[in-house]
């Protein structure tokens, strides 16, 4: 009778703690970089993916009251995952969107606006990576939102989110 | 390509190898004499297709075949061969096909070694090692199969953490999880040696070379962390209390007080149930630990791709298994009752029994650290976390008994001791390290009063261990070796921690900067392109009184995939001390931000680990314990 009490209390004690850590693991929370000082953009050389013309970064940030350069791939799959939110965001015409080919194959990133839709304002080619080491780029997909002073004010790891999405937005507004 | 595919599929077959298993042992339990020897080829076959998938998942990393999610998640063309065959291990795909493989090759091994036990105990080991496993199975195809097929196929991997690229790092995870996996086979033995009342003696003595390799794998998977954070983070220290690390300390306090009952068990058959609950804790704890560190719950140095299904699995797997013992437990087990023992007061299983629960002390102020945060946050959406000042606080002045008592129980008798036996010896030694301790206290200073009787008691026993070696003639030179590695390891880490020192300054090329006896000259730095990544050297000079000089080049690496900058400490060691010296970029400048740490008696740190550690090797070769 006594073991049976014991048991019994065991068990929901342990219930309990199921319990908690259940929850504990639905508001787990990712770990991030700690936020580095704003950084400015700095002036860059890339192609233009379609017309694959020469183009300089000082003649696309101009005019527009924020900036968000998006680094993708086709071969990348939270890329897919991603873009469904940039379309999303590309309505809002406060926002210029640039899309930086990250080592891509260019066939392959054409394939893939046909098939997807093109979000972006303007797509740019990294073929070797190096403008999205300048920029402090970890992976793919990145996202960094850029003011009109060509600060960086804010920078997404990983694909959007909704959550990032309202994050956006706020900071547009 | 080809390699990942026979990676998964030979995964699965040993899914089916494992099911199959279920039914014949249990066919086997009821009815014949000996055990079947398809049994023995099923658990083979187990073995055989996790070895052949972790093998497929290697190649994968040496080819950088990149239509692998796993490769492609954590590797990079570039990277040297050394790091992309460890980097099979380092990511949680693949860490996981490790521990699998570690778990049936542990079983196999379990099956070979234990002719002697009776049959029934063996298949119903079989079988719950059997549950373990197959969770695992299922937890690897279902939520991390490290298999995964990517198309259109990446050019180039998103390379392994830098951090990661380390050579103790590189062997710390299989180490450890070998003491990780050890305890399950000492949690599955237990339980069934508890259903079929095989708590014995015989029991004890064939569970102990068990408990032993667990527990020296354990320690040196610990060490090798410690060793890793120490040179590579460059934080100038080697334990930081952080969640991860505690997860790893947790099942070793366990299987320690494990290791010192079940001696009671096989001398004095005392001490049974416990022995089981601390055989049922020490996996369980091991278990959480595989969760905390793979959920994500715990943010920390070791971040962890964190996926909540993961995480929700294992919580389910770890609670099942929980509640299973605790039903086994409390249904089958009768305390021993028949043979009456008297128990004295000064004996060597009294002592033991302190042992314990000190240990248990430990385990639960480091277990209550690191679990209480996340309750608190939970029930109260609270958010605090606990450091250093908590641990050190609780734990360093319940080592003075405890270090006392490790020092007077191994010289007990079992059963009862006599009081006068004991006394001229005891307290001759106890003078001299009264002595020893106050005249290092008038070299270094006054350090505190617990610090100070912390340093007797250790002299204390290191001195009794010393004594013990040479009067006893050998005769329990392991437990001898042990204790004496930790009365150095408490030795160690206390002048270690109170004479370090420190310094941080920002210095330019060119420039001085004198501290305490010692002048660091910055003389010039250089810039290295290497295969994965650039670096920036700092040559610095340091010079003491006697104009003894050392070089000392800590490094700034930049690293191309994923682009992250650490930084390399240089540390020069010598017997008596480390000299530590890191730099690190300041923004927009051309001063460098320059930490020198002089750490004391740092490599006697991993010296008594080891030592500690051959105490238990010593053990496992010795025939029979002494009387």
């Amino acid at each position: 009778m006594k073991n049976k009490i014991i048991l019994g209390a065991l068990l929901l004690f342990f219930a309990f703690c199921f319990l908690v850590l259940f929850k504990a693991l639905n508001n787990s929370s990712i770990y991030v970089p700690p936020k580095k000082t704003e950084k400015i953009l700095k002036n860059f050389n890339s192609e233009d993916l379609f017309s694959e013309n020469k183009i300089s970064s000082d003649k696309i940030f101009v005019d527009s009251e924020f900036y968000a350069i998006n680094i993708w791939s086709s071969w990348c799959v939270p890329c897919r995952e991603e873009h469904p939110k940039l379309m999303e965001l590309s309505k809002n015409t406060s926002l210029k969107l640039i899309g930086l080919n990250y080592k891509d194959n260019p066939k392959n990133a054409k394939k893939f606006i046909k098939e997807f839709g093109n979000p972006y304002f303007m797509i740019l080619t990294d073929k070797n990576g190096i403008i999205s080491i300048d920029l402090g780029a970890v992976g793919v997909p990145e996202t960094f939102i850029i003011n009109k002073d060509k600060r960086i004010i804010k920078r997404f790891l990983g694909s959007l989110s909704e959550k990032s999405l309202k994050e956006i937005n706020l900071i547009l507004k | 390509m080809l390699a990942s595919q026979i990676g998964y599929y030979s995964l699965i077959f040993g899914l089916i190898f494992s099911i199959l298993i279920i039914p014949i042992s249990i066919k086997n339990f009821k009815n014949n004499q000996i055990i079947d020897s398809k049994i023995f080829s099923l658990s083979f076959f187990q073995l055989f297709f996790v070895l052949i998938s972790f093998f497929a998942l290697i190649i994968s990393f040496i080819n950088s075949d990149f239509s692998n999610e796993t490769v492609f998640n954590n590797s990079h063309s570039t990277k040297p061969l050394f790091y992309k065959i460890s980097g099979t291990w380092g990511n949680h795909e693949g860490s996981l096909l490790l521990w699998l493989l570690v778990l049936t090759f542990f079983i196999f091994l379990f099956l070979i070694k234990s002719k002697n036990e009776p049959k029934k105990y063996r298949i119903l080991t079989l079988l719950f090692q059997q549950i373990i496993i197959i969770g695992f199975f299922l937890f690897l195809l279902k939520t991390s199969n490290p298999f995964n097929y990517l198309f259109p196929i990446p050019k180039e991997g998103l390379g392994l953490n830098p951090i990661l690229q380390d050579p103790a790092l590189a062997i710390h995870p299989p180490i450890l999880y070998l003491g990780y996996v050890g305890s399950s086979i000492i949690f599955s033995s237990s339980l069934a040696a508890v259903v079929e009342k095989y708590i014995s003696k015989a029991w004890a003595k064939h569970i102990k070379v068990w408990i032993l390799a667990s527990w020296i794998f354990l320690t040196l998977g610990i060490m090798l962390g410690s060793i890793w954070a120490y040179y590579e983070l460059g934080w100038g220290g080697f334990w930081f209390w952080d969640p991860v690390e505690n997860v790893s300390l947790m099942p070793w306090f366990c299987l320690t007080a494990l290791l010192h009952c079940i001696l009671v068990l096989e001398k004095r058959l005392l001490l049974s149930s416990w022995t089981v609950i601390l055989s049922i804790a020490t996996f369980m704890l091991s278990m959480s630990g595989t969760f905390l560190v793979r959920s994500g719950i715990l943010n920390s140095v070791h971040t962890f791709a964190n996926d909540p299904e993961r995480g929700i699995f294992i919580l389910i797997f770890l609670f099942i298994l929980i509640f299973f013992s605790l039903v086994i437990f409390f249904v089958f087990h009768k305390e021993n009752n028949q043979e009456i023992v008297k128990n004295y007061w000064l004996s060597k299983e009294t002592a033991i029994l302190f042992n314990n629960w000190f240990l248990m002390y430990f385990l639960s102020v480091v277990l209550i650290g690191t679990v209480y945060p996340i309750f608190l946050e939970v029930l109260s959406s609270e958010k605090i976390s606990v450091g250093p000042p908590f641990y050190h606080k609780l734990i360093i002045p319940f080592l003075i008994p405890f270090l006392i008592f490790m020092s007077i129980g191994p010289n007990l008798n079992w059963i009862k001791s006599e009081v006068k036996k004991i006394k001229i010896q005891t307290i001759l030694l106890f003078v001299i390290s009264l002595l020893i301790s106050l005249l290092i206290l008038r070299k270094i200073g006054f350090v505190g009063l617990v610090n100070t009787i912390l340093i007797l008691a250790a002299f204390y026993l290191f001195l009794v261990t010393v004594k013990d070696f040479f009067l006893k003639k050998f005769k329990n030179y392991s437990q001898n070796f042990s204790h004496f590695g930790f009365s150095l390891l408490i030795l160690s880490i206390l002048f270690n921690s109170i004479l370090s020192s420190e310094v941080i300054t920002n210095l330019k090329v060119g420039e001085k900067f004198s501290f305490r006896e010692e002048t660091i000259i910055f003389e010039s730095i250089k810039n290295i392109e290497n295969k994965n990544y650039k670096s920036v050297v700092g040559y610095f000079t340091v010079k003491d009184k006697q104009n003894n000089s050392i070089q000392l080049k800590p490094e700034l690496r930049i690293y191309n995939q994923p682009v992250i900058i650490t930084s390399e400490a240089d540390i020069k060691t010598t017997l008596f001390s480390d000299k530590f010296l890191v730099m690190n970029l300041v923004k927009d400048n051309e001063y460098f931000n320059v930490r020198y740490q002089v750490k004391p008696f740092m490599i006697w740190i991993w010296i008594s680990t080891i030592l500690l550690a051959i105490g238990g090797i010593l053990s496992l070769f010795k025939r029979s314990y002494e009387k």
